[in-house]
């Protein structure tokens, strides 16, 4: 079990990869570099492989149990710990966070740096670090002439960190870490070439945008706290399967909602999808890693994750599925008509991504988490083949300027078109099993209206034959319109990039015989090997009465039917009527081709080319560039209609009160001072003072002057009892008459003395 | 030469009583003052002497409280004045009017 104990190290080997090239890595020799990321994601894989490999003898002891293993804990006290728990750094002392949950229950917030290995996430990393292998060697090549080298190998490897966190945590918190911690890696690497204002400018556009998404999730997972009490997803998952929840609770729904906003932000869906393509803007490989095999799945995994709750919430469903459908073959119709290598295979992810949606939505998980692994494969290898066709092409990217390079780069060229097989869904190529599991989900799930979402995934994977194979011949076929100089260049690329897409050609045939369906004789491993992850929930959709989506078990006989085989026929046949309607319009594609569509429907045209103007209609509505005079449209405009309120009308209303207030305190101060002060206190104060002058001549202070007065007024009694009024006469003038003497000399000794 | 009777000591002692209180209203030193006060009590003490020769001993009674009274009354007083010098660094009656305020 030493894999399985050690899991914590599939996450750290490319942070440590990520650490040095923060520290060191601008000293560093390229081979150096190389060893050191490369390496640590390969040693990764084989790290994960072992996990996978360990996990499937522990869940044959543990039928349907997920390994966990929390190293410690992060957030809260850890009596909640069920796994091994090496290290506690702060034991008990940790002081408990306790919150009050819906049922005024106090429960103990508790977040653990938890690692979770079940069937769902195996699949992922054995993905997410198998392809991140291939791209990182692929990278090697492809960035072997770029400035930066050491950076883009420290934000990959820190996104393969992320990506691992998100993918290993066994609670919603630390997922969220690896969800931003991927969010920020994928800002970085689109603005690699930052001193391109479209670059940074895109970057942003991804960052910001992906924030309306982290709210959703934030709340959604504050949602769930307030409601279950917990944030793991063990707990999450028995409270939810527990019975006590009534199907269509409205707190599960609103929860569910919440978080699939964030599955929008994140795995580029309507209305949030519109940074995806413009995402392009990054590093080609960037381009296959992160935004079309690995990234741009986690919204897909984390509803995979949810599954118990959003099966609880017929609504959200309902949400998933009809979100999915629309954008599936709304980004599909745009890709029919760019003109850019790398745009067309980005609305072409974000249709994928909408098909696997549409799986989740209809209640087939498993299903949808098939696609994302097949799409991972013939998704990255189709990026990376662009990738090594914009490296022949010194740069260029339009396939207008491009035409008949199969026989100049014969292996780009193979195994693209393996990959391009696989996406349109022609046997045996992966993405026909996963594609075909969707649509026969799709349709077989309950109701007419969901007959109508398999239409609708019917008519994109029409479009996804049509525009793969659009990109085919304008890139490989017809004749050469690039200029001579370019022409003159164009080379095969090195062996770091065409072996990675070798490998990654035989993983997009091969993989999807995993999910052999029981119709066609296989035994549909796939499912089977998700079953512990989906299983109840197939038993609550049938309690609810509605077919059973998940296990293949269940639905055997349905998988047999003649429906089954009409359906596989249609979905193959509407590939090969793609694939025919791009020959025949492409095939022969010289200078100034004629778009088929362009010529039948000048409108439509232009509404496709124009991606049916969203993002112009973003600038009027969310933005803000657009403008009537000074005054922005929108909701920005409605901001500053709000500000201006605020800062004239509020802040007017604010100022006169405080105007109001200073001037009647004026007015008060003057009544004050003057009325109340001066003419009712001070008035009677002075005409007091003034009166009192004569007294106060008698008062002086000094003691020998009231003993003076004492004496006199003795005297004057002595000498009236004996009848001498005149002698008291006699001394009171003597007595005045040594006073006044005496004050006089005083004042001359005073004034003349100094 | 009339035998020396009672109005003798009444004149010595209206002669003290009057030296006292002159010294009282005209002496600037505190000091001084006190002393004349105790020259006016003293004053006293003689003429409550005196009279006790005609009405018993009521008067020697009186006289001894008084001297009594003029210790303490002396004791009080240098003390008061021994704190208002340490505040004012003077002694001069002139000078201490804060009766005034």
């Amino acid at each position: 079990m030493v894999f399985l104990s050690h899991i914590w190290l599939i996450p750290l080997l490319p942070a440590l990869g990520a650490a040095t090239m923060l520290f060191f890595g601008r000293k560093l020799q390229k081979t150096t570099i190389n060893a050191v990321c490369v390496g640590s994601v390969i040693l990764a894989f084989i790290f994960a492989c072992g996990a996978v490999w360990q996990y499937t003898d522990y869940s044959r002891a543990n039928p349907g149990k997920p390994y966990q293993n929390i190293v410690y804990t992060w957030l809260g006290t850890g009596n909640g710990a069920t796994g091994v728990s090496p290290i506690q750094p702060y034991g008990e002392t940790q002081p408990q966070i306790i919150f009050l949950t819906r049922d005024g229950r106090p429960a103990p917030f508790q977040a653990d740096a938890g690692f979770l290995l079940d069937p769902l996430s195996s699949i992922w990393l054995l993905f997410v670090t198998g392809v991140g292998a291939l791209i990182h060697i692929y990278s090697t090549g492809y960035m072997a002439h770029e400035g930066g080298y050491y950076r883009f190998f420290g934000y990959l490897n820190l996104f393969m960190f992320s990506m691992l966190t998100l993918i290993l945590a066994n609670n919603y918190v630390l997922m969220f870490v690896g969800w931003e911690g991927v969010g920020l890696c994928s800002y970085l690497l689109i603005g690699f070439y930052f001193h391109r204002p479209s670059a940074s400018t895109a970057a942003n556009k991804a960052f910001i945008v992906n924030r309306i998404g982290d709210a959703g999730f934030l709340l959604g997972m504050f949602t769930i706290a307030w409601y279950f009490g917990s944030l793991q997803f063990t707990e999450v998952t028995q409270l939810a399967r527990s019975g006590h929840f009534a199907i269509g609770d409205p707190i599960i729904t609103a929860a569910t909602l919440l978080l699939f906003v964030g599955a929008c932000g994140k795995s580029a869906q309507i209305p949030l999808y519109i940074w995806l393509p413009d995402a392009m803007e990054g590093p080609t490989p960037v381009s296959a890693l992160i935004h079309a095999a690995t990234m741009v799945t986690a919204g897909v995994y984390m509803v995979a994750r949810s599954n118990a709750l959003f099966v609880l919430a017929p609504t959200s469903m309902k949400t998933v599925a009809i979100i999915g459908a629309l954008t599936a073959i709304f980004a599909a119709s745009i890709g029919l008509v760019q003109n850019d290598i790398k745009r067309v295979l980005a609305y072409s992810t974000v249709s994928q991504l909408g098909y696997m949606f549409l799986a989740l939505g209809v209640g087939a998980f498993a299903a949808g988490v098939f696609h994302v692994f097949t799409h991972a494969f013939f998704k990255a290898l189709l990026f990376l083949g662009s990738g090594s066709v914009i490296h022949a092409m010194s740069g260029e990217q339009d396939m207008r300027n491009m035409g008949d390079l199969h026989k100049r780069i014969p292996i780009t060229h193979w195994t693209m078109f393996i990959a391009t097989f696989a996406i349109a869904g022609i046997p045996p190529f992966a993405g026909f099993f996963s594609k075909d599991e969707i649509l026969w989900q799709a349709w077989s799930s309950e109701g007419g209206a969901y007959r109508l979402l398999w239409l609708v995934g019917f008519v994109t994977a029409l479009m996804t034959a049509f525009y793969m194979f659009r990109l085919m011949f304008l890139t490989f076929h017809g004749r050469p319109r690039m200029s001579h100089e370019v022409e003159h260049h164009i080379h095969e690329s090195p062996k770091s990039m065409t072996v990675p897409l070798i490998i990654l050609a035989v993983c997009a045939t091969c993989a999807g015989w995993l999910g052999w369906p029981h119709s066609l004789g296989g035994s549909d491993r796939f499912a089977k090997f998700l079953e512990p992850v989906f299983a109840r929930e197939a038993a609550v959709f049938q309690a609810e009465g509605k077919s059973a989506q998940l296990a293949a078990g269940v639905r055997e006989e349905e998988h047999t039917s003649p429906i089954e085989y009409g359906l596989m026929f249609l979905s193959v046949g509407a590939a090969i009527i793609g694939w025919g309607l791009a020959w025949r319009a492409y095939r022969e594609a010289d200078r100034g081709y004629i778009e088929p569509i362009a010529a039948k429907a000048p409108a439509l045209y232009d509404v496709l080319y124009h991606k049916y103007y969203v993002d112009e209609g973003y600038d009027y509505v969310v933005t803000g560039r657009r403008k009537v005079g000074d005054t922005r449209l929108g909701v920005m405009g409605a901001g500053e209609a709000a500000s201006w309120f605020d800062s004239h009308v509020i802040d007017g209303m604010v100022n006169g009160a405080g105007w109001i207030t200073r001037f009647s305190g004026t007015l008060t101060s003057w009544w004050d001072k003057w009325i109340i002060d001066g003419l009712l206190i001070n008035v009677p104060a002075n005409v007091s003072r003034v009166m009192s002058y004569p007294m106060r001549l008698l008062e002086w202070g000094l003691v020998q002057w009231y003993a003076l007065v004492m004496v006199i007024g003795l005297v004057y009694f002595v000498c009236m009892a004996l009848g001498l009024s005149l002698w008291f006469w006699l001394f009171v003038g003597f007595v005045l008459l040594l006073t006044i003497g005496y004050v006089l000399v005083r004042y001359l000794i005073q004034r003349f003395a100094t | 030469m009339a035998p020396i009777g009672t109005v003798h000591y009444l004149v010595v002692a209206a002669a003290l009583f009057i030296l006292g209180v002159i010294g009282v209203l005209t002496r600037r030193n505190v000091v001084i003052i006190l002393m004349s006060i105790e020259l006016i009590l003293n004053a006293v003490n003689l003429n409550l002497v005196a009279f006790s020769r005609l009405w018993g001993l009521h008067g020697q009674v009186f006289a001894i409280f008084v001297i009594t009274d003029a210790a303490a009354e002396a004791a009080v007083g240098l003390g008061i004045l021994i704190a208002f010098f340490r505040n004012k660094e003077t002694v001069n009656v002139d000078e201490i009017d804060l009766l005034k305020w």
